[in-house]
This record gives structure tokens, C-alpha cells and sequence, in this order.
């Protein structure tokens, strides 16, 4: 099994977000940037087909050059092989420009796979656009948000989260994955893996590599700004009895909020 | 003219769709120009009276027995094939699962940007304009296209539903051809969750619990109000999920979904900046912790300090006696 999965630097969840209104971009300086939690999915997922069905994972992050921290990660988790296609564009939250970076490095670089694996967002961008655009542009099945994967030969089964309910997804190999949490626990890195993943060489791809110029790449989306949440009103504490503060609450409920 | 993707799931309109109907025909009036509905199925006429009411001028059936399965590959196909002889300015969809899975397919078809999970749109000098949350919520991010047709997700349970009026639509029936081998994957089987039947991202109100539940047998309490609430969902916080005590499904926040209900319940959470980013756009939030000093209070509108076990049970039957009244 040839096993790719593509990941993203993002800042960590637990980031307060500052704004640059001069530059209508987030502020990076000062955020703790790690491995996007759903691409951990996708990683894990990728290294236990290996493990039981054999073959190769390659890991790529479309990014700057400090990306290749975590692409150091998904080596130190197991991953064989780290590849980062160099990118150094501001975030422009347009999916379709990264979906044709990763869908030329696949068909100059790499043209046999036999799953394309991502996590079903970026945290942060929260798009959800990449993984369906590289399926279009490449002309792959895809299952998205998946909490359950089977492959069996040339063929998967893969469950995939909707409203209240899961659809069960047959699919034919090569496929586009996109994982959701429950897919699986991704494994710690081992300190072996960490020794191993430090000698390990991270080849570098250009965009001129791929023969992608800037003109066709260019963000089809126009930022006029960004803003902070909307603040809310202060809390009005209902000091009482559990009794009673139960029934003012029910009470403000129905006749002030008008939402019961 | 704007046209807006129309699904039906277990034969029935999905509520968001017409949400972004409404929004679309909204910007379509400011616009000077049309809205139009699309569905693509199997036996469809049924549904166009569902959306006539929402003014739309022309509802296209793109029809083909396979379509009675979902699978992006082919109804993108149907639906590139109609943008492609029609020429919409603007693509709406509904950010339901559904409409997340196909939206980018068509996007990437059409050679167009795609502005995902839309909680707001205007219209500037004739095109449109979106904004939408980045961050889980933590900032929103407003843009403008600059490619054609300007393509967007809405996001469920923002966009007010337009007061149906009386009103004929022209209804136009294409039978699309689809080569049967371009469909490499399809749904075979819909497992339900029990007692799940309304997702979190789509309930009118999110009922959440979180480490002060205490354990996974006391998210029954959340169960009993959820019981005497119409349209009301479970939810909970990651510490919830992560101690085993409830579905992922259920969690809400930035490694969950992002929800934003009329009334969002927390009971026993505390309000970790990752919560708080998946809720705070919710329009009531109630929150019920013993610690004054949990940051669950800076988001919400009414508070209680104190024991949740003490408050769930009396603010049921006030509850209950509101609602049945």
C-alpha cells in the first residue's frame, strides 16, 4: 500500500487569536504551531494500514519551512518518508489553491497511491475543502469525517459521521480519506522514532518544481477584514436557592430571552 | 441569478437548505435578479411545492435513478453540468454534512473559490460578500470573490427562514446521463444513533455537560430536559468526550463542532478557550457551575452559581409547566 497523508502546521488550541487589522491577518508571532489534531488521525490511521496490510507512508505539508517540525513528528510517530512542498503564502483561507499544489505534487511526483489521507479540517482555517478538491482535481472517490476504515484489497468501507447518524461508504481504491476524531489514538512518539526522525532527511519541493506560477495560484478570495467575536453582555447571576433561581432562570427564559 | 442547492434526506426538505434559500433570495431582491432551487434525485416533483413558497423563480429537477444514492462524483457532475448551461453568479449550499462533502467537489469543477460555513452575507456593488469564522469562532474573516460563480456554504441555524408566500415556480425536469463507472464510492447503509436524531449543529437548542456531570449515567438528566425541550440536542465538553462519557459526536468546540443554537445549556462547564470558541455565538447562553469563577460566565447571559444536581431537577418541571401552557 502506497500511504500519503497530507498535513498542516496550525497554532494550538489553546491559542488566543490576536488580529492584525493592518495587514487583515492573524497575528503569528508569539502562537505555539503544531500538527493539525485531525491530521494526527490521519497519520495514525495511515501507519496501522501499513502495519497490518504493508507498504509505505509519506507524510507532505504544503507550508513554510517551519513546517517541517512537524513533519519531524510524523517521522518520530513512524511515518517512512517526510517530504515538504515549500510555500511560503500568507493564509488566505482559499482551499482551492492548496488542493492544486497537493493535486500537481501527486501527479508530477508521485503517481502511485493507493490512499490519500487528510484530516477533515485544518484547525483554524476550518475549511473542510481540501481533501474533496484534491478528490476532484485527481478524479478519486472520497470519504470524508471518517470514524471507520476498512480496506480489503482493492476496495474500503469506511464510516463517515453525518447529522445524528453514520453513513456506511463503500469505496474503490485509490480514495481520498478525510479523519475525524474517533478514528483511532494516535501514538506518542517513541524516543527511538525521535532519534531516528532527526537523521532523517526532509526532501524540499519548490512550486517552480511542480511548474505552478504564482498567476494561477493566486487566492481567488479578497480579505476586506477581520474581526474579533462580537462581545457579549454581561451575565446577569441569579443569586437564589437552587429552587428558585430555577424557576427566575425558566422564568427569564420564557418572558426576557423569548426562547422557550 | 443565484442558485441554491435543495437536499432531501429521508424524504424530507432539509430545513437548512431553505435557510439558505431564504438568504439567497434575500440578496437576489438586493441584486435585482432571480433566486432558483436545484435538487438532484430520483422522482423530485414531490418536493418542488416545499420551495415554491420561499420565492423562487425556476426549480431545475436533475434526475437520474443513481442518484438515489449519494455520491459527491455524481452529483457534482449534475450539478456542474446545469452551472454550466444556466451560468449562476452565485452557488449557495447548506454546511450540512452533505453539502460540506459536495460544495468544494463542484467548487474545484467549476474552477472556483469556495467560502466555507457562511454566517453572514451582504450584498456590494452587485456581488457578494460573506463572512465567516475562522478559528472555530475565535475571529470571523470577510471576503469578496474574485472568481465566478461566487460559491458559498451557509451555515445551519444562522439564516432566518423568508415567511412563505404563495407563489408558482417554473419546475424544469433534466434527466442527467451519468456514466455508471464514474461512481468509485457510495453510500450502502445509514447507521443511526439511538435517541440522536437531531445533530448539534442543527438543534434550536444545545443542552451541554461537562466534567461537573460527574459521570457518563448523570448525562441522563441532560436526556430528561432534553425530553420537554422542542428541537434540543445533547452536547458536551471535551473532557466529556474524552473521559468516555458520551459520543464525539456530541462535543462541541474546537476539536467538536461549532453550534449556534437560540439557547445554548451548560451545566458543569467550565469554559476552556477551545469551548468557548465552539458556543459563544450561540444568541441565549445558560450556564450553571459551582465555580463564580469559571470563564463559562464571561460568554453566557444568565448565570447560576451553583450545584447542577440541585438545578437540573427544579428547572425541568418549571420547564414543563411553561411549555405545556
Amino acid at each position: 500500500m502506497n500511504l500519503y497523508v497530507f498535513v498542516k502546521r496550525v497554532p494550538d488550541t489553546e491559542s488566543k487569536i490576536r488580529i492584525s487589522h493592518e495587514d487583515n491577518a492573524i497575528v503569528e508571532e508569539g502562537l505555539n504551531f503544531v500538527l493539525s489534531p485531525y491530521d494526527e488521525y490521519a497519520v495514525e490511521e495511515a501507519l496501522r494500514i501499513r502495519e497490518t496490510k504493508g507498504g509505505k507512508v509519506t507524510v507532505v505539508s504544503v507550508g513554510p519551512e517551519d513546517a517541517l517540525v512537524i513533519l519531524k513528528k510524523c517521522l518520530a510517530m513512524g511515518a517512512d518518508e517526510a517530504v515538504l512542498v515549500k510555500d511560503d503564502a500568507p493564509e488566505s483561507y482559499d482551499g482551492l489553491r492548496v488542493s492544486k499544489i497537493i493535486a500537481e505534487t501527486i501527479k508530477k511526483k508521485y503517481s502511485e497511491y493507493d490512499l490519500l489521507l487528510f484530516g477533515k479540517q485544518s484547525v483554524g482555517a476550518d475549511n473542510s475543502q481540501v481533501p474533496s478538491m484534491v478528490a476532484e482535481f485527481l478524479e478519486l472517490p472520497q470519504v470524508n469525517v471518517v470514524v471507520k476504515l476498512e480496506i480489503e484489497g482493492n476496495k474500503g468501507i469506511a464510516h463517515r459521521e453525518i447529522e445524528g447518524a453514520l453513513e456506511k461508504v463503500e469505496f474503490s481504491l485509490p480514495a481520498v480519506i478525510s479523519a475525524q476524531k474517533g478514528l483511532n489514538e494516535p501514538r506518542y512518539e517513541t524516543l527511538k522514532g525521535i532519534m531516528m526522525a532527526k537523521k532523517k532527511e526532509i526532501p524540499v519541493i519548490t512550486l517552480s518544481d511542480l511548474g505552478l506560477g504564482e498567476e494561477e495560484l493566486m487566492s481567488q478570495l479578497e480579505i476586506t477584514k477581520i474581526d474579533a467575536p462580537p462581545t457579549r453582555q454581561a451575565v446577569k447571576i441569579i443569586e437564589d436557592e437552587p429552587t428558585e433561581a430555577a424557576k427566575k432562570l425558566a422564568e427569564l427564559l420564557h418572558s426576557e430571552a423569548k426562547v422557550i | 441569478m443565484i442558485l441554491v442547492f435543495i437536499e432531501v434526506r429521508e424524504g424530507k426538505v432539509k430545513r437548512s437548505s431553505l435557510e439558505a434559500l431564504s438568504e439567497g433570495k434575500r440578496r437576489a431582491d438586493e441584486m435585482n435578479t432571480e433566486v432558483n432551487a436545484v435538487f438532484v434525485g430520483h422522482n423530485m416533483e414531490i418536493f418542488a411545492s416545499e420551495v415554491s413558497p420561499y420565492g423562487v423563480s425556476k426549480i431545475y429537477l436533475l434526475e437520474n435513478s443513481l442518484f438515489s444514492r449519494y455520491s459527491a462524483q455524481s452529483y457534482a457532475q449534475a450539478l456542474v453540468s446545469l452551472a454550466d448551461e444556466i451560468k449562476p453568479g452565485v452557488v449557495l449550499f447548506s454546511a450540512s454534512s452533505l453539502g460540506k462533502d459536495l460544495a468544494p467537489r463542484v467548487a474545484a469543477r467549476l474552477g472556483a473559490a469556495l467560502a466555507s460555513d457562511c454566517t453572514k452575507t451582504a450584498s456590494k456593488d452587485g456581488k457578494l460578500e460573506v463572512a465567516r469564522p475562522i478559528f472555530a469562532g475565535k475571529a470571523f474573516v470577510t471576503f469578496t470573490f474574485k472568481s465566478s460563480p461566487q460559491v458559498a456554504t451557509l451555515r445551519p441555524n444562522v439564516f432566518p427562514l423568508l415567511e412563505p408566500a404563495s407563489k408558482q415556480a417554473e419546475v424544469i425536469k433534466k434527466e442527467i446521463v451519468i456514466p455508471e463507472d464514474i461512481i468509485k464510492s457510495k453510500v450502502v447503509e445509514i447507521i443511526k444513533e439511538e435517541g440522536a436524531e437531531l445533530d448539534v449543529t442543527e438543534a434550536e437548542c444545545v443542552i451541554s455537560g461537562g466534567r461537573g456531570m460527574k459521570g457518563p449515567e448523570n448525562f441522563n438528566l441532560l436526556k430528561e430536559l432534553s425530553n420537554i425541550i422542542p428541537h434540543s440536542a445533547i452536547g458536551a465538553s471535551r473532557s466529556a468526550v474524552d473521559a468516555g462519557w458520551i459520543d464525539h459526536q456530541h462535543q462541541v468546540g474546537q476539536t467538536g463542532k461549532t453550534v449556534s443554537p437560540n439557547l445554548y445549556l451548560a451545566f458543569g462547564i467550565s469554559g476552556a478557550i477551545q469551548h468557548l470558541a465552539g458556543m459563544s455565538s450561540s444568541k441565549y447562553i445558560v450556564a450553571v457551575n459551582k465555580d463564580p469563577e469559571a470563564p463559562i460566565f464571561k460568554v453566557a447571559d444568565y448565570g447560576i452559581v451553583g450545584d447542577l444536581f440541585q438545578v437540573i431537577p427544579h428547572l425541568k418541571e418549571e420547564l414543563k409547566k411553561i411549555i405545556s401552557e
